[in-house]
């Protein structure tokens, strides 16, 4: 085993470990709005601590694994590509911004459905939204699981298993116990790590390179197309790349642990100082991360496995020491969008699905029990499919993110914008985004050339204004509303 | 029933997301101006700053720079500090 490694990959786990006993601490004295502070943080965070939680829960494996490997192959063009996120770090508040703060409040909402809930008033569309939530999210949580015991498995030689249970255990105690002020918290420690890990590579890997320009150089002799926006082949179409706006840019909008991150701050100085801080380290990471994927390749050509590009040209081009603590970069990614996830399915089981419907009167202790008992056991499940992922859960986190999307972007974002949208616009919606973009990912991917998303994103809006115009309480929802 | 037409929080609010949609909509046409209109030459032609092929440096790093800059202007200059809480209501 390499113990120059492993070593920083253990003081970043007890920091983390840390945070999580230090939140539990505000759980206990807050007596009387126990689901607010644990699945919201008691809507108090600040600036800082709101941009980093929304970039690291953005950010997953694909950004420091997938990504930078894809890059690898792709030369310059897939860097341009994953440029589309930039708009992530302020388009999301700035949309979302101050009014759904200020309804999230009004109504008392402290997840996303209970925003639809109030604001739609209809029991199909909080167990709509409460189904998908709770199946999509579950799926992209256990794959981020699998990736996160496969990267210590990498780097440490531990066996998968005995990785997947060191992974397991460390998430599974600071969420249980600490609850979204501990994710919050470990998220901008993990933010901090994922930025400075990736200043360090970059500069390592220019030097040991010899220089930018000698880099590209090398890139354009072994084949000139990795420098061009079109990728190794030319098969990157300028339509293809700019789809993905919509997918990773502003269709972000729609993703429930995105949005739920949109009602938890404390005042607007904290959103305003968000969007600033947020906008420069997401673009920092992103820019430099796939530019080191692409910078690697004259260093070290021949890798056939692009999730292995990250970790071996960390080994190859630092001490071990230093390549432990960047590697805690991709670590921290992953571990920070598993926890948001999995306090996201556990309030839609606690509250959305238990509350709303099962046991309205529960009393406080039951409630307290159940929140930490379900999140819990929603950990414990997926360890347990992690060991041996099914197929259908593979299958099901391909289009989580897209699926997601297209099913919940028009219901948040009309639903605050256009006073007219009622539920059934909202259902028709959310129907027509899901099960369109199932057949279209299944029978007809990337139609006319763009991401599978777009079309699904486009259908739902025309179903959600259709069917809200032509339905009867239109005018009833607008006074209600 | 509260009438939500007449906080004027919400007109500070549906302003603030317009901007939102104008910086998107500035920040794709920088990005693609870039990256399509000088990236389409062939590789032979290009241009480099710093190191960098010119149409990815104007269209990533300086585009970054660029919206990092524009962001904070209008944050600091057009965002308007507004409370969340309802008119007469404590926060706890």
């Amino acid at each position: 085993m390499n113990w120059a490694v492993i070593i920083p990959l253990v003081v970043f786990l007890i920091i983390i470990f840390f945070i999580g006993f230090w939140s539990s601490k505000f759980i206990r004295s807050s007596s009387d709005s126990f689901l607010s502070e644990y699945f919201l943080g008691g809507r108090e965070l600040g600036g800082f601590i709101l941009a980093m939680t929304m970039i690291a829960t953005y950010g997953s494996a694909s950004s420091f694994i997938g990504g930078p490997g894809i890059a690898y192959t792709q030369g310059f063009g897939w860097v341009l590509l994953s440029m589309s996120q930039v708009a992530t770090g302020y388009f999301v508040l700035m949309i979302l911004g101050k009014k759904f703060a200020i309804m999230s409040r009004r109504y008392n909402a402290i997840t996303l459905i209970d925003f639809l809930k109030e604001r739609y008033k209809s029991k199909w569309v909080v167990l709509f939204s409460a189904f998908s939530i709770i199946i999509f999210l579950f799926s992209a949580m256990a794959a981020q699981w699998i990736g996160g015991a496969r990267l210590i498995e990498s780097l440490t030689g531990i066996s998968y298993l005995g990785a997947l249970f060191i992974f397991a255990v460390s998430v599974l105690i600071y969420v249980v116990i600490g609850g979204f002020r501990a994710v919050a918290l470990t998220d901008a420690v993990q933010g901090v790590v994922m930025f400075a890990g990736t200043l360090i590579l970059l500069i390592a890997v220019i030097i040991a390179g010899g220089g930018v320009s000698n880099i590209v150089d090398g890139l354009q002799t072994e084949n000139p197309n990795l420098i061009t926006p079109y990728g190794f082949d030319g098969n990157l179409t300028a339509t293809y790349v700019s789809s993905f706006w919509i997918l990773v840019g502003v269709g972000v909008v729609g993703l429930p642990q995105v949005t739920v991150r949109a009602m938890s701050y404390k005042n607007s100085k904290a959103m305003h100082r968000a969007l600033v801080v947020g906008t420069i380290f997401v673009g920092f990471i992103m820019l430099n991360m796939h530019l080191i994927g692409v910078f690697a390749r004259p260093i070290l050509p021949g890798i056939e496995v692009g999730d292995k590009v990250m970790p071996l040209i960390a080994l190859e081009v630092l001490p071990a020491w230093l390549a432990g603590i960047v590697l805690a970069a991709p670590m921290a990614a992953i571990m920070s969008t598993v926890d948001s996830l999995l306090l996201l399915v556990s309030s839609s089981v606690v509250k959305d699905v238990y509350l709303n419907y099962i046991e309205p009167n529960a009393s406080y202790t039951k409630v307290k029990k159940m929140s930490f008992g379900v999140t819990a056991i929603l950990g414990i499940l997926v360890f347990l499919l992690a060991l041996d992922p099914p197929n259908l859960l593979i299958w099901l986190n391909l289009f989580a993110f897209g699926g997601l999307e297209a099913a919940f972007i028009w219901p948040v974002v009309l639903g605050l914008y256009w006073s007219r949208g009622n539920k059934h616009g909202a259902l028709a919606s959310m129907l027509t985004g899901i099960i369109s973009y199932t057949l279209l990912h299944n029978f007809y991917p990337s139609a006319f050339g763009m991401h599978t998303v777009v079309l699904p994103i486009i259908l739902s809006f025309v179903a959600f204004i259709l069917v809200s115009l032509m339905t009867e309480d239109a005018r009833t929802a607008a006074n209600d509303y | 029933m509260r009438q939500e037409k007449e906080d004027p929080r919400f007109k500070i609010a549906n302003r603030e997301a317009l901007i939102g949609v104008g910086l998107v909509l500035f920040n794709f046409i920088w990005w693609f101006g870039f990256a399509y209109g000088m990236g389409s030459k062939s590789p032979e032609e290009y241009t480099y700053v710093l190191g960098l092929p010119a149409w990815f440096f104007y269209s990533c790093v300086l585009g970054l720079i660029v919206m990092s800059v524009l962001v904070f202007i209008i944050v600091k200059f057009f965002f308007v500090d507004v409370s969340f809480e309802e008119e007469g209501e404590e926060s706890s």
